[in-house]
């Protein structure tokens, strides 16, 4: 049972390798982003004449443009609509036979897809930043597996809310709409585009309550070596387990309101 | 003439179909201005931190991000649906286009026209008209009429850094995603003052591709701001014949496209 989990997970590794000019173009795209980005929070710390805001001075501010345009594409805030769409179609029926866990068998994919994007979309825009930008190198030995945990859990955070959005075609038929709203909030609500230090401090205790910044700005935290790393991969652990438990609820209530047409 | 009866007809149709779905439509046009809407945080957000940027207070930053995305939001709702052009040529349908006694640019535009998209508009504009209301610009018929020039001229350059950008699909045809380089990042990059942008960038996004005139060449001539730069305050007047311009070298890079397309026969 495990070697068939092993199998999709490197299965869902091999589809996303096989999109060269696919991935060139995605970081392409993340580097263009990224310079913008470096340009419109640089300006930031020039109009302040330095310092820094809640722990980000502008090497650290700069190391987070690089370490986030290259974990969008490994936690991933907008992947296809591919469960959806097989719900819609009543493919899902198909899924749901199979001698599988559902959830267990998609996260597997998902995983493979996270680890493929690591490599291909991950490690050169950190090389990037690091050569070509100043760029703040964790000072402890720990970081470096704190932050792989922390990127891990990350990428367990949104596959399950991604699912739980996927779930929601069950009853909604179309979950578009839902997706295209979350598309749009997670990433600000998330700190892809502006660090969540930044934020009024009211905000940062709202969104800090929320599972967006296990996302994104958690690991980011992590590396950069903002806040007390225990309570980050904590707060992280969390949510994932709630998010599991709840998409395995929701899956369950599913699985009883599906009716097979047909024989 | 005839023309534009077909094409209207062929939008109008589109509309009605979204507009049957009424819920999900109120969602996705939640979620467009939304959209629009997150970047106006972030300015909001910047200026909790700052009382200027790149030497622009925040009512400047303001009116660049309004005349941005209100260029980018009627762009988007025109043109936008050019996106859609990976997946007309993987499946063949291209070659239906091109049969029909239609333009082949215009066909693509009205047969994916959606509603929704004018949501990013809605925002921009929203903020456009509070700017305008508590900024002190000096009005004279001239600038008026830069006023409702600019939004017209910016989607115009947007509208055609669409269409050039996309056309890049007929030679590699998984690097969409290439195009949004230059289309969302533009319209990200232009909502700020060009000046805090590296030169490598601000040549890229700003003059090669035309983004400085969508927004902060007129705002500073509606503003009457000196260009930290050091351009003449009137070069906000070149926004119409640089759109023109624009829209000439994508007319241009369209069809040497369209003449390289091979369909896949059947």
């Amino acid at each position: 049972m495990i070697g068939c989990y092993l199998r999709i997970t490197a299965a869902g590794f091999h589809r996303f390798s096989s999109y060269r000019h696919a991935v060139l173009a995605g970081t392409a795209t993340n580097i263009v982003f990224g310079l913008i980005k470096v340009g419109i929070l640089s300006a930031v710390y020039l109009a302040r004449g330095g310092g820094s805001i809640g722990g980000y001075d502008l090497t650290t501010t700069i190391t987070y443009v690089w370490l986030g345009q290259g974990l969008l594409a490994v936690v991933d805030f907008w992947s296809n609509d591919e469960l959806s769409e097989r719900i819609r179609t009543g493919d899902v029926v198909v899924d749901l036979s199979r001698p599988w866990n559902l959830q267990a068998a998609l996260l597997c994919t998902d995983l493979g897809r996270a680890g493929f994007n690591a490599a291909a979309r991950f490690v050169p825009q950190l090389l990037l930043g690091a050569v070509f930008f100043p760029f703040h190198w964790p000072t402890d030995a720990w970081v470096a597996p704190a932050f792989l945990v922390s990127t891990l859990l990350a990428v367990l955070v949104s596959f399950h809310l991604r699912f739980l959005l996927g779930m929601t075609t069950f009853w909604l038929l179309d979950s578009r709409g839902v997706r295209g709203l979350y598309g749009v909030l997670s990433v600000t609500m998330a700190g892809l585009e502006i660090p969540l230090s930044f934020f009024p401090v009211w905000a940062q205790t709202v969104l800090w309550c929320t599972p967006f910044p296990s996302m994104l700005q958690a690991p980011i935290n992590v590396f950069v070596q903002v806040g007390s790393v225990t309570q980050l991969l904590a707060q992280q652990l969390l949510w994932v387990v709630v998010l599991a438990a709840v998409g395995r609820l929701v899956l369950a209530r599913a699985m009883h309101k599906v009716v097979v047409q047909g024989g | 003439m005839v023309d534009l009866a077909v094409y209207g007809r062929l939008a109008r149709a589109q509309v009605r179909s979204q507009l049957s779905y009424r819920g999900s439509f109120a969602i996705n046009l939640v979620a467009q201005a939304l959209a629009q809407g997150s970047d106006l945080i972030v300015i909001l957000i910047v200026f909790g931190r700052v009382s200027s940027l790149g030497g622009f207070d925040f009512h400047a930053v303001l009116l660049f991000y309004a005349l941005s995305g209100l260029s980018f939001g009627l762009a988007d709702l025109s043109v936008g649906s050019i996106e859609r052009l990976p997946s007309y040529i993987r499946t063949g349908t291209f070659d239906i286009v091109l049969m029909r006694p239609l333009g082949t640019l215009t066909q693509l535009f009205v047969s994916d026209f959606q509603l929704r998209r004018i949501g990013r508009a809605l925002t921009a504009f929203g903020t456009l008209v509070y700017v305008l209301s508590t900024s002190d610009i000096h009005w004279t018929p001239a600038s008026a009429l830069l006023l409702v020039l600019t939004p017209l001229a910016g989607a115009t350059i947007f509208g055609s850094i669409f269409v050039a950008a996309n056309s890049v699909s007929f030679w590699l045809i998984d690097a969409q995603e290439l195009a949004n380089s230059v289309t969302y990042g533009g319209s990200y990059l232009t909502a700020y003052p060009v000046s805090v942008f590296g030169r490598a960038l601000r040549i890229l996004l700003a003059y090669v591709v035309p983004g400085a005139f969508v927004a902060y060449y007129p705002a500073l001539t509606l503003l009457d701001h000196p260009d930290p730069l050091g351009a003449p305050t009137w070069l906000g007047w070149l926004d119409t014949p640089v759109a023109l311009l624009t829209a000439t070298v994508a007319g241009l890079i369209w069809r040497t496209a369209v003449r390289h397309y091979r369909g896949t026969g059947s």
